[in-house]
């Protein structure tokens, strides 16, 4: 028996994700009295695992392996999942954890519950807690197989230390020929995606237009954060598609968002949500987004945002 | 080339959610139903390779009789014949075993589902259809090309795009960018009336497993009044964010 996490690396690192996964497995193991279990695909550092509670670390080296591939990604964990007589498998909610989850619950027989947000709030039978309707209600759902594929939402639980002794084993893994071939990719930029950002600070259509979108920028620098936009601003062109957050665009789950000039659309809201912590920038005091943020200035982005970068640039430079 | 497209009927956007049933089940009454958006821009790319390659499109839809008027606007938009499998959806499992059952005996070189639906927000059935049926799969799929049996596809992953060539038969998750919002298809009456010719076929489902089930449901408490800070006062803003909520 044994509770089984994907720790996601970007090229050789451990992504943050994988931390909260290792945090929340090491919960569940406690809980049912399992070991907990790492698969991690060419990690640089696999022992920093062991910080976050994970007693085997199971590593797969192999060239073949550097860029993701669905079907030997899938492939391979299965395999660790029946090796390791798994019961649970944790994943991330990155686009690559996603994409694997369906086809792993075949391969594996398990039950498959996405948008998991908290702990088991049952075992017997197990019950998750799940974001559904986009945000707008939670669900529990109770799985109904001895198998279970979780994917965690991102900072829903929160990176936890928690050092115990592991074991590193190395595992070979032989690859199938298949043919869905990557034969290229496009990175957007080197900033942050919205998906990984801690901070996403996002754009409206009260910013008039592309040519003001450099204090968006700005901002998002000196916060280390992502920049997104409302959907109407990525249908005019003034920014990329890939921007787009919402019902119909990206999900943000980030720590802090960071809203100017965005009204606060229902459709909106509903991809952005589940952000921690929500800042609003807006000259209208009835824009419906006060409604739904922590905190809020009433007035014009063009006065208050490059103030407001000035000012963090004092505090960061006071607080590093 | 023949491509069968997954329609999830699900609330409009705008619709306000509520449950009944000692909140275990949502309330439909008053709700609008539509095409889940994921599917139509899916649906467009169908009907796209029907115009431009005479490729032949059918829908299919895991529901209950309700489900009819939103296959009906398939049809009506240019899809050539519909499916509906006759039973409520339990779970993300059962939809795809359905539809990988009703694949099984038919020969689709394309299958289109949505990426996830805007309802349950489940985002499993395209893979699990792919690997039940053993057929290739792309996901968050935002570019497609095919010729002959060969395809060139574009994923959306996080932080950019790969591009990924492969071959039929293919299962997609699709999403906006596949097709452009305005390439959208709003149906005429035409195509309204033509839809009224086109078969609809129910189909009753095999023995049906299920993997888990909805216990109940909760909406968001209403969230506390925001504190509004002045905009002559960003010290106090930046205060709040570090000392209070601890984000920056
Ligand atoms: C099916 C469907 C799906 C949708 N999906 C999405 C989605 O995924 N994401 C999304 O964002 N939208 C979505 N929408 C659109 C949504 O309904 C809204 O139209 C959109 O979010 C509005 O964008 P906005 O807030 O940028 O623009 P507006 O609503 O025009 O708001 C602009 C705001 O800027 C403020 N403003 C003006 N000048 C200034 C200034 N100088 N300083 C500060 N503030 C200023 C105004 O007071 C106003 O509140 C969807 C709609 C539909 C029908």
């Amino acid at each position: 028996m044994s509770v089984l996490i994907f720790a996601e690396t970007e090229r050789g690192k451990f992504k943050k994700d994988a931390l909260e996964l290792a945090s929340y497995g090491r919960s569940i193991s406690d809980e049912i009295k399992s070991k907990l279990v790492a698969i991690c695909i060419n990690s640089n550092n696999p022992e920093e695992l062991s910080k976050y509670g994970v007693d085997k670390i199971i590593c797969v080296n192999n060239n073949d392996l550097e860029n993701f591939n669905s079907k030997n990604f899938s492939d391979c964990i299965s395999n660790v999942f029946l090796k390791e007589k798994s019961q649970f498998l944790i994943l991330s909610s990155s686009s690559n954890s996603r994409y694997i989850g369906g086809i792993l619950s075949i391969y594996t027989k398990a039950a498959y519950v996405s948008n998991v947000f908290s702990k088991p709030t049952k075992y017997k039978p197990l019950q998750l807690r799940r974001n559904s309707f986009t945000n707008k209600a939670y669900e529990t759902v109770e799985v109904i197989s001895d198998k279970v594929i979780i994917s965690l939402c991102r900072n829903s639980y929160g990176i936890i230390e928690n050092k115990v002794k592991s074991e590193v084993v190395s595992e070979t893994f032989k690859i199938a020929n298949n043919d869905i071939l990557v034969s290229s990719t496009e990175k957007l930029s080197d900033k942050v995606s919205i998906a990984d950002a801690d901070i996403v600070v996002s754009g409206g259509r009260g910013l008039k237009g592309p040519e003001n979108w450099h204090i968006i920028e700005n901002l998002a620098d000196v916060l280390g954060a992502a920049t997104a936009c409302s959907k109407p601003v990525s249908d005019s062109g003034w920014r990329p598609h890939s921007e787009h957050v919402g019902q119909t665009g990206k999900p943000v789950a980030s720590n802090l968002y960071i809203a100017i000039g965005i009204s606060g659309a229902i459709q909106h809201l509903a991809g952005i949500n589940s952000s921690k912590i929500k800042v609003v920038i807006n000259t209208d005091p009835d824009a419906p987004f006060f409604k739904s943020a922590d905190y809020g200035i009433v007035g014009d982005a063009f006065e208050v945002v490059p103030e407001l970068i000035e000012k963090l640039k004092k505090f960061k430079s006071l607080n590093n | 080339m023949k491509i069968l497209v997954c329609i999830s009927h699900v609330p409009d956007t705008t619709s306000k959610i509520n449950f009944t049933e000692n909140s275990s089940k949502f309330d439909k009454n008053n709700v609008q139903f539509v095409i889940n958006p994921n599917d139509e821009f899916g649906l467009t790319r169908a009907i796209w390779f029907k115009e431009k390659a005479g490729a032949i499109v059918h829908v299919i839809n895991v529901g209950l009789h309700e489900t009819e008027a939103t296959l009906r606007k398939t049809l009506a938009i240019g899809a050539d014949k519909a499916f509906r499998i006759n039973i409520e959806p339990m779970d993300g499992y059962s939809v795809a075993k359905c539809i990988s059952d009703f694949i099984n005996e038919k020969d689709y070189d394309l299958i289109i589902a949505g990426r996830e639906s805007i309802d349950y927000n489940g985002g499993m059935v395209p893979g699990m259809i792919s690997a039940l049926n053993n057929i290739n799969f792309i996901d968050k799929c935002v570019g497609l090309e095919i010729e002959g049996k060969k395809v060139r596809a574009c994923r959306e992953c996080d932080g950019g795009k790969e591009n990924i060539s492969t071959t039929l038969p293919l299962i997609i998750g699709s999403q906006k960018g596949l097709v452009e919002e305005s390439d959208l298809k709003i149906p005429n009456m035409r195509g309204i009336m033509m839809a009224r010719q086109k078969e609809l076929i129910v189909v009753e489902p095999g023995q049906i497993d299920i993997k888990s089930k909805s216990v109940n449901f909760e909406k968001p408490k209403e969230k506390a009044e925001v504190k509004l800070i002045s905009s002559d006062n960003l010290d106090e803003l930046i205060n709040l964010l570090h000392k209070e909520a601890k984000v920056i």
